[in-house]
């Protein structure tokens, strides 16, 4: 099943994989598809990280996809993981895995082998000596003897193998099992006493329990997708690309990535920009250069030389809704919008829930972006009855405070769901603030479709903005500062 | 013509003959970029070693390293080729008294002798095998991606003057473009390429690659080296310390003669894996280590 043979089971194992990789969201082409196909007659097909990289490099374009290429890619090549066969050492693709049902699996891992006699006890210190070691051969061993004895998998549920990977760790004191290895380490003296020695080994031993989830996390795909088949398991497990991740929905380990993705995709952002706006239309005629250069020519004028042009950039006051239901995306667009900083002249940015409160110094005074976002959500006066949204109280302390401030070169984001509790909308703020200011703009971080219902109002407000935008995502949201920056 | 490797294990050995120490996406690319006759486009943070593994990629097959450094503005005529007018001027000035047809004239002078050779027609053209690097490729421009579009599709360029031109020995050059990520390229160029990115290295890796970089370190230091350098990376700082820092670290570590890494020497020559004054606090914060207390203080700070 692994090097010669049967060609055009291969050839459809590799075209549903192209498919899953399209329906996840991946641009694959038709080109691309061809190359790959041409790519893996080089490679043996037994040689699984090979494998990977020669489809990745010609599947896979943008490095943020990688994460999804890589699920769907264990799911699709399972076969060809190592797994472990009943404990024997034998390590062999296990092609033959195919033919077995789950049952028989963990039957046949149940029974014989090295480990099935084994009491749990004996079983965790096994598993403490290997994590010592960093013995892998040893770890992928236990890692299936305990997905066998803990995960309680049941045939034919429809399930993506979390809550399997959540018995196995719980089990195995996954948790614990750090501080056991400090402790261990500690005892036979192999770190040092100084307080980062004992970071640093904490840091290995995390790093080395990962692994170990991996592990386990791959066992059990393998068995499941023994049991569900290859593309029920990939529809399962098929997640947004990071730019496609929704806010208001993320999880705690897709905020991470997003916190990750925003850095480098600001800096390409404000480099297109500024290379735009370099561009554009040249200035005026400059004659002073023009009469100074035509002396290398003999007087004759041949190189015009033109006044470089210098468009101001736009101010921003942002006015964010940091309320509960929408604060992890008030968040990352101030984030954004500060890392975006270069592009405009000044940056102003306003927090609220019933009450307001300007937080630029928070941004100015430090120049880590994370740390003035943490002060916002800790330090900010931004509740002034109940803590419940009051968009319209909140604009009018702002429109009393700061509206002789607005002018001509500012442009007004607000951000926020427009939720307002049933309280009065105060919207004559907001269009007093649009006759002063370049631009309104409002981003709302709910889909379309569910504007306008139960307590929103965004309505109310849009009439005097110059634009809404739906802004769920990374991608929605880059698209929107680059057209506030272009449109100067 | 041969292909230049056997297979991927070939690649990782031959690349540690020379020094790098790849893993298997990277060899695996590159052997893929042999046989597909791709070019590969490699991506990553600053200073993991992108322009450094098509060097020694070049020196592995014995091939001359052809570089197009790109940059802003970057046209055809420093790129690609240009005529060489002065002499073309020269050319007809000198033949000013000959009767000579002007169609012939024309010939005379739109001919190989006028042609000033750039890198891309001068990778092309080679007899020798070459290794054509075209480094930061993201700084062109979107218009000028289209340039390089014919040259790495079909390994071709066409000359009005002179008709297509194509590659002089029959064998395809192993072509790297290298990005930093400051745009996204379009899609037309990334399909034609293969694409590797090459992120931080593991633990492992980069002990080794300390132990090879400088080789008069030795074992312990170096282990404690990668390790305190991955715990920084860690951290969530604005530039993470790269693996050219990592050896610097190494090389000024074995200068000041230490031979163990201790908070106190941490804290004195953070500034070298480190280049703002924010994450290095915050590095010394996290890492529970001290400001520097050596007469170093004065660099070390700033």
């Amino acid at each position: 099943m692994t090097t010669a043979g049967d060609t055009s089971t291969m050839f459809d194992a590799f075209q549903g994989f192209v498919h899953e990789l399209r329906a996840a969201g991946l641009p694959v082409s038709m080109t691309e598809n061809l190359d790959a196909m041409r790519a893996v007659e080089y490679i043996p097909l037994d040689d699984r990280e090979s494998l990977k990289a020669a489809l990745g490099a010609t599947l896979v374009k943008h490095h943020g996809h990688w994460k999804v290429f890589e699920t769907v890619f264990d799911v699709y090549f399972a076969y060809y993981s190592k797994g472990v066969n009943a404990g024997d050492g034998d390590d062999e693709p296990s092609g033959d895995a195919e033919g077995m049902s789950l049952e028989e699996m963990m039957a046949a891992m149940d029974g014989g082998g090295a480990m099935g006699d084994m009491n749990n006890e004996a079983l965790a210190q096994m598993l403490l000596d290997a994590l010592m070691k960093m013995d892998n051969e040893m770890l992928r061993q236990i890692a299936g003897a305990a997905v066998s004895r803990f995960a309680g998998m049941e045939p034919g549920r429809p399930v993506g193998g979390a809550y399997y990977l959540y018995r196995t760790l719980r089990q195995l004191d996954a948790d614990g099992l750090v501080n056991k290895m400090l402790q261990q380490a500690q005892e036979s003296g192999d770190i040092g006493e100084g307080a980062y020695d004992d970071r640093l080994a904490k840091e290995e031993f995390e790093a080395r329990l990962k692994i170990l989830k991996e592990m386990i996390e791959a066992e059990i795909r393998r068995r499941l997708v023994a049991d569900r088949g290859v593309e029920a398991m990939a529809r399962t497990l098929r997640k947004p690309l990071p730019e496609d991740v929704d806010f208001m929905h993320a999880s705690r380990e897709e905020m991470q990535h997003l916190q990750r993705a925003i850095y480098p995709l600001t800096r390409a952002l404000a480099a297109r920009l500024a290379q735009k706006r370099r561009r554009r239309n040249r200035g005026t005629l400059d004659f002073r250069q023009t009469v100074r250069h035509s002396l290398s020519y003999g007087g004759v004028p041949a190189e015009l030389k033109f006044k470089h042009p210098r468009p101001h950039k736009p101010e921003i006051m942002v006015i964010a809704d940091i309320s509960g239901s929408v604060a992890s995306f008030a968040r990352f667009t101030l984030q954004f919008v500060y890392a975006m900083q270069s592009e405009f002249s000044r940056v102003r940015s306003f927090v609220f829930i019933d009450g307001i409160d300007e937080v630029t110094s928070f941004f100015e005074d430090s120049d880590d972006i994370a740390e003035a976002i943490h002060k916002v959500n800790t330090e900010a006066n931004v509740v002034w009855v109940d803590g419940h949204s009051d968009y319209g109280h909140a604009f009018e302390m702002w429109h009393k405070a700061h509206i002789m401030e607005v002018t001509k070169k500012t442009t007004v984001i607000i951000l926020g769901d427009a939720r307002n509790n049933y309280h009065a909308t105060q919207a004559w703020t907001i269009k007093e603030a649009q006759e002063r200011a370049r631009r309104v703009f409002w981003l709302d971080p709910e889909p379309r479709g569910y504007w306008d219902t139960g307590d929103s109002i965004i309505s109310e407000y849009a009439k005097f903005c110059d634009g809404t935008f739906e802004c769920r995502n990374l991608r929605q949201l880059s698209k929107f500062v680059a057209a506030v920056v272009d449109a100067q | 013509m041969a292909d230049r490797f056997e297979s991927v294990a070939q690649v990782v050995e031959r690349l540690r003959e020379v020094d790098y120490l790849s893993d298997t996406s990277i060899a695996g690319v590159v052997f893929l970029a042999d046989k597909l006759g791709k070019p590969i486009l490699v991506e990553g943070p600053a200073g993991v070693g992108k322009t450094e593994l098509a060097k020694c990629v070049a020196q592995i097959t014995n091939s001359r390293l052809i570089r197009l450094q790109c940059y802003e503005g970057l046209d055809e005529a420093k790129a690609l080729y240009e005529w060489n007018y002065k002499k073309q001027l020269l050319k007809i000035q000198a033949g000013k008294d000959n009767t000579k047809e002007w169609s012939a004239v024309e010939d005379d002078i739109f001919s190989e002798e006028f042609l000033l050779e750039r890198p891309l027609l001068a990778a092309i053209r080679s007899e020798e095998p070459v290794v054509l690097l075209i480094d930061e490729v993201d700084r062109i421009e979107i218009e000028t991606e289209a340039l390089l579009l014919e040259v790495l599709s079909d390994f071709q360029v066409s000359i009005p003057e002179l008709g297509t031109i194509t590659s002089a020995s029959g064998k395809r050059p192993i072509v790297f473009l290298t990005s930093n990520n400051t745009r996204e390229l379009s899609e037309a160029l990334k399909r034609r390429c293969l694409y590797l990115h090459i992120d931080y290295p593991t633990l492992e890796r980069e002990e080794e690659i300390v132990r090879v970089r400088v080789p008069e370190i030795d074992d312990a230091l170096a282990t404690q080296i990668a390790r305190v350098v991955a715990s920084i990376r860690n951290l969530d700082i604005k530039k993470s310390p790269s693996i050219s820092e990592t050896i610097d670290w190494a090389r000024t570590l074995i200068y000041l003669g230490r031979n163990e890494i201790d908070p106190e020497t941490i804290g004195e020559t953070l500034h070298v894996l480190l280049k703002y004054q924010g994450d290095i606090q915050k590095a010394r914060k996290e890492l529970g280590v001290d400001g520097p207390t050596s007469p170093l203080r004065g660099t070390a700070s700033r």
